[in-house]
């Protein structure tokens, strides 16, 4: 590193001193900040800015809190494709406390926990994946202390807090109709706190590094009613997506095996939730841009928008009603037909009466209305 | 309340109320039309009254002839032109063959949607077109009641709102659905209590009356 001009040589225990130690080189660091900026719909002069900024920031202490989850999210960022540099930048960060990810358990690990809060205080980054229950406490706990407690304690140190996966950020599959532990997202307990929502089952590895690097260089990002940066979820799948001029011209699968779906037709009658899901999948696509689940021939979740869980069979066309009507109609037309035979009656009744209450009139009942 | 949220809540509790409402009214209007009865027609038949009945179902269709055509041409053109566009944009949209199929269980081949998109713009700047000579023809003025106009709002909004979901004007798409499928839940409500049912009981009428005329073995 001594070799490099000094404008290039990043600030001692920043991010790029890291990971020029981790053997990225230069170019490959400038690649990374191209792509990401590019991922962000950033203008080229950004470049530079993003360069510098991620070259002289501090490594950040990050502190990951894993509640109600599966891991998923987790294993989206771990398992992306090692080693990337999205990967090394989030080593890059200070990963002090991750109960997965670390070796100490128990007290010790709650013991790292306390210590970095301690030392950057006001200044670390929290990071939440999973929902918290508020039923019981006791359905979640870690060393003893419960979900709510331990983020309650932790968001009040923190400069940010990062929701990732759709759990933390709007309640997720625990939160799914009947939601049996009471769970609730971050954002429904932390108030006076700005957070990021990085929703998705899991999310893009790409845009959680992505938003953790816009954190680090320009700060918060823009964020959409909610609460997601504008930048990954500000495009709606359907119109991003390469199967669109076959919705237009009413071409669809109608299964996952005919035709239609062997000649990459649209999947809207196969339940795709496309239309009404922002994310980045159909740009960024998953696994260094191999593809994305339309790609691969099934129809979008709709994943990283709030209760997805509940909107219906994950096979059935959006415009598909969730409920079932068979029951509903069948009250309502017993109703109906008891209504209409009780207001039929009454009218044939007071037709009736109407007839015997006719006065028939006369030639000579006429006259003598002349003469009164 | 997110706009996925809203959309969840249009596509189930709200959806199920109207339809039990407009299911309800519509039987229930229906068994008060019937159970009224008709007296028995004692005269000798001097032609068929079905066969009358049938006919003029259809006949009815056309105007009965180029001066009756002339004196309210806008009214039947625009009126057309509006109903055959509500009938492509309900019917040959396959979003909506999609809803029906899961329904009712019977489905059919849709339109490519520019074309549903042009029949839709057609059929909003018909019922606008209605809507002012409704306001500017003084008799037609002098006529109308709150209902026209509640009729004439709920029949146009969910076709406004249907055609910005479409084009992702405005609001953010979930919302843009949620209202478009709310606003026909309006309609449904509505539907039965109101001038709406015309779309069932025309044909009764028309039978109706064909069948008297039929039955006396004049044309009707």
């Amino acid at each position: 590193m001594s070799t490099r001009k000094p404008s290039s040589s990043p600030a001692p225990g920043s991010v790029g001193e890291y990971l020029r130690a981790q053997g990225i080189s230069r170019r490959g660091f400038l690649k990374f900040c191209t792509a990401t900026a590019s991922m962000m719909a950033l203008s080229p002069a950004f470049v530079p800015r993003l360069v510098e900024a991620l070259e002289k920031a501090p490594r950040p202490s990050v502190i990951w809190l894993s509640f109600q989850e599966c891991t998923g999210c987790t294993e989206s960022l771990t398992r992306s494709h090692a080693p990337t540099v999205e990967g090394l930048i989030f080593d890059a960060i200070s990963l002090d406390y991750h109960h997965t990810l670390q070796a100490a358990s128990g007290e010790a690990a709650e013991l790292a926990r306390e210590e970095a809060m301690k030392e950057n205080w006001g200044k670390y980054v929290l990071v939440v994946d999973g929902s918290i229950p508020l039923g019981n406490p006791g359905f979640s706990t870690i060393a003893g202390i419960s979900n709510v407690d331990m983020l309650m304690d932790t968001a009040k140190g923190a400069a940010a807090i990062v929701s990732v996966g759709t759990c933390a950020a709007y309640g997720g599959l625990p939160q799914a109709d009947p939601n049996p532990t009471g769970a609730v997202s971050v954002q429904d307990l932390i108030k006076d706190k700005p957070i990021i929502n990085v929703p998705g089952c899991p999310p893009i590895p790409v845009v959680i590094t992505g938003v953790l690097a816009h954190f680090l260089a320009f700060g918060l990002p823009e964020l959409d009613e909610l609460n997601r940066p504008k930048v990954f979820y500000g495009q709606n799948i359907h119109d991003r997506c390469y199967r669109r001029p076959f919705y237009e011209r009413g071409q669809f699968a109608e299964t996952f095996d005919d035709e239609g779906a062997k000649k990459g037709w649209c999947l809207y009658k196969l339940g795709c939730k496309g239309p009404t899901t922002y994310n980045a999948c159909a740009t960024t696509k998953w696994n260094q841009g191999a593809s994305f689940p339309i790609e691969s021939g099934h129809g979008c979740l709709g994943c990283s928008e709030p209760r997805f869980w509940d909107g219906g069979s994950f096979y059935k066309a959006l415009s598909v009603p969730t409920g079932d009507l068979g029951q509903t109609a069948g009250y309502a037309l017993a109703a109906g037909g008891a209504v209409g035979i009780a207001a039929g009656l009454l009218a044939r009744q007071k037709k009736a009466q109407a007839v015997k209450d006719h006065e028939t009139v006369t030639v000579n009942d006429l006259h003598k209305g002349e003469h009164s | 309340m997110s706009g996925a949220e809203f959309l969840l809540w249009v596509r189930g509790p709200a959806f199920d109320m109207a339809m039990a409402i407009f299911l309800f009214g519509l039987l229930l209007r229906f068994l008060e039309i019937f159970l009224l009865g008709r007296k028995t027609d004692l005269s000798v038949a001097r032609g068929n009254a079905m066969a009358g009945g049938v006919r003029t179902m259809f006949t009815r269709f056309l105007p009965a002839d180029k001066n009756s055509f002339q004196r309210s041409a806008f009214t039947i053109v625009a009126g057309y032109v509006f109903h055959i566009g509500l009938l492509v944009a309900l019917f040959l949209f396959v979003p909506h063959i999609e809803l029906i199929k899961a329904t009712v269980g019977i489905g059919w081949p849709g339109l490519p949607t520019p074309i549903v998109d042009f029949f839709t713009a057609m059929t909003l700047i018909a019922l606008i077109a209605v809507l002012f000579h409704r306001l500017t023809h003084p008799v037609l003025k002098f006529l109308s009641t709150g209902e026209d106009y509640l009729v004439w709002a709920v029949t146009f909004i969910p076709l406004l709102t249907g055609y910005m979901a479409y084009h992702h004007l405005f609001f953010e798409y979930a919302w843009l659905l949620g209202m478009h499928i709310l606003s026909v839940e309006i309609l449904l409500i509505v539907f039965p209590f109101t001038k709406l049912m015309h779309t069932f009981t025309l044909f009764l009428s028309r039978w109706y009356q064909g069948a008297m005329a039929g039955h006396k073995g004049v044309q009707s």
